[in-house]
Order: C-alpha cells, then structure tokens, then sequence
C-alpha cells in the first residue's frame, strides 16, 4: 500500500509540501486502480455467472435481507459524508474536529460489520453458508444435493461481501491512525495528507459497496 | 485550485447536497426494484449506482479538481475493467 508515502513527519525536504501531497494522493490513486481490478475479476465473475444462471441468482438473491443490505448502504455513505467533513476539518486545521469525524466514521465502521455480522449469522442458521446443514431439508452446503447455482450465489456472495467487510476493517485501521495524529495535533493548512489519501481509501470501501448492494441483494 | 493551501477546499454545502444526492438515489434503487422489467432491471440498477458512483468519485475524492494524470489513473483501470467483463461476454456465451 502507499499509505507510507503520507506517514512522513511533515517536514520533508526532499520535495516541496505541495508536491509532496500531490505524489502522495496520486500514489494512492495508483493503490486504488488495483483494488478497483482486484472486486473488477469478482464483478466480471459474478457477470458472467448470473448471465448463465439467471432465474436460480434471482432466487437465491431473495434469501438476502435488503433492508439490511439498505441500512448498510445508508452507513457507509454517511460514513464517507464524514470522512469528507473531517477532510474539510483538517484542510481548516481543526484537529479536534478532524477527532470528532474520525470517532463517526469509526462508529458507522463499527456499526456495517454488527449488521453484516447479523447477516452472516441469519445465514449460517438457514444452512446457508459453507459447513452447514439446512435443518429442515437436512441437505448439507457442501453436499452435491444443494443447488450448484445457489452454491455459486453464495459463493460469490461470501467472497465479495467477505473481501469488502475485509477492506471496511482495514479501513477502520487506517481511520484510527488518522484519528490518533489528529490528537497529537499534526494536521494544519500546510499538512493534511494522512486524512484526504486515508479519505480515498475509505471512499473506495463506498464506492464498491454502492455496486454490491443492488447487484446482490435487488436485482441478484 | 486554491491558491493558499495544497488542494481545492469543497463548500461544506456541496458536501451536504452531495450526501442527501446519494441517500436520495439509494431510496430510487430500492424502490425501482420493485417492478419488473425484465433485463432492464439490472441495466436501471448498475446506472445509478455509476451515478452515484460518480458523485462520491467527482465530489468526495475530489476527482472533479484533479490533474489530468489522476484521470489517467482513474480511467485506465476502468478501460481494463471493460475489457475483461467484454471479453469474458464475447467469450463465454459461445461455448
């Protein structure tokens, strides 16, 4: 990851505070190409795959809650609202501001993975989830008897709502550390390149998971 | 860009219209849902979500106040993207 290139004590004199902001964010720009590549081969999986099996995704689309799926959306773009505020905050040199919308997002971070945690859990109670045994047809997930098209659903489903939640905690990671120099008072008009960098990664978690809600849980 | 300080400083108000912008069209996804209109569905579904897409993108990452080189960062991705979900499409229904 480039985070590194932003983690420097402000006073680098290698480059200019501008040129050195800008490498930073494009270098973060650069991380974020990859990743839209690395959820692009799950997309273009998932393409693909519901192409083919189009009435059993539609189907097994409807074993999902979309009201959590709905709620989650809500959370994460309101999250990204205040990471954009706390960006705002730190351009200003408020780093006590930039504390408070660091402490928001950590929160709306919290509160995505309890919902996806109670997602995961009403599905591994339905027999739903890889190693598990639907208790009133007592057909096993990984047994030959269960839908194969159901099982490539939920295999995706896992894999890229899996790899997002992973993304969502990293990011919960990376606001912390935001949130602990903000504390130490290092951001000022002349140096806030941790917040907008760490900011794009977070709006990055957004932006794919605006994809993956009516991908999966409306349309399946 | 902003003469004094590094990057464009966003009006707090955009940031908010933006916001209300996103939550506005989620409500739009979940209610269009609904009906059905056939292959559609999806084709409605991945359009907002690219507009909405695009908001977080022009607006919260600041895209819209970008040099060239960003862009070229942003779009090259996007291009290879396209290629793959193409090729696997000219590729897979034929077999």
């Amino acid at each position: 990851m480039s985070e590194h290139v932003a983690s420097g004590p402000p006073h680098v004199h290698h480059m200019d505070a501008k040129t050195a902001y800008s490498a930073a964010k494009l270098g973060m720009w650069l991380f974020l190409a990859t990743e839209i590549l690395l959820f692009g081969g799950l997309f273009a999986g998932f393409a693909i795959y519901r192409w083919q099996y189009l009435s059993e995704f539609a189907h097994a689309s409807e074993h999902l809650n979309w009201k959590m799926g709905a709620l989650n959306t809500a959370i994460l773009i309101f999250s990204s609202y205040a990471v954009v505020l706390g960006v705002d905050a730190a351009q200003h040199g408020e780093n006590k501001k930039v504390k408070k919308w660091m402490l928001v997002t950590l929160l709306c971070g919290c509160g995505f993975l309890v919902v996806k945690f109670f997602e995961y859990k009403s599905k591994y109670e339905h027999g739903l989830f890889p190693g598990t045994v639907d208790h009133i047809t007592n057909i096993a997930f990984n047994s030959p008897e269960f839908n194969a098209q159901y099982k490539m659903f939920f295999g995706l489903y896992y894999c890229m709502t899996g790899l997002h939640a992973l993304h969502v905690i990293i990011g919960m990671g990376i606001i912390f550390w935001i949130y602990l120099l903000a504390k130490k008072n290092r951001f000022s008009t002349d140096y806030y390149t941790p917040v907008e960098v760490g900011g794009l990664y977070w709006h990055l978690i957004d932006l794919i998971w605006i994809y993956l809600f009516p991908l999966l849980y409306l349309v399946g | 860009m902003a003469d004094n300080g590094l990057g464009h400083i966003v009006p707090k108000k955009t940031y908010l219209s933006i916001f209300l912008a996103l939550i506005f069209l989620t409500v739009v996804t979940v209610w269009i849902a609904q009906f059905d209109f056939g292959v559609l569905n999806i084709v409605i579904a991945m359009f907002i979500a690219s507009i909405k897409a695009g908001l977080v993108a022009m607006f919260f990452m600041h895209l819209k106040y970008e040099d060239p080189l960003t862009w070229v960062y942003v779009l090259f991705p996007l291009f290879l993207l396209a290629l793959l979900i193409g090729g696997v499409f000219l590729d897979a229904p034929f077999r």
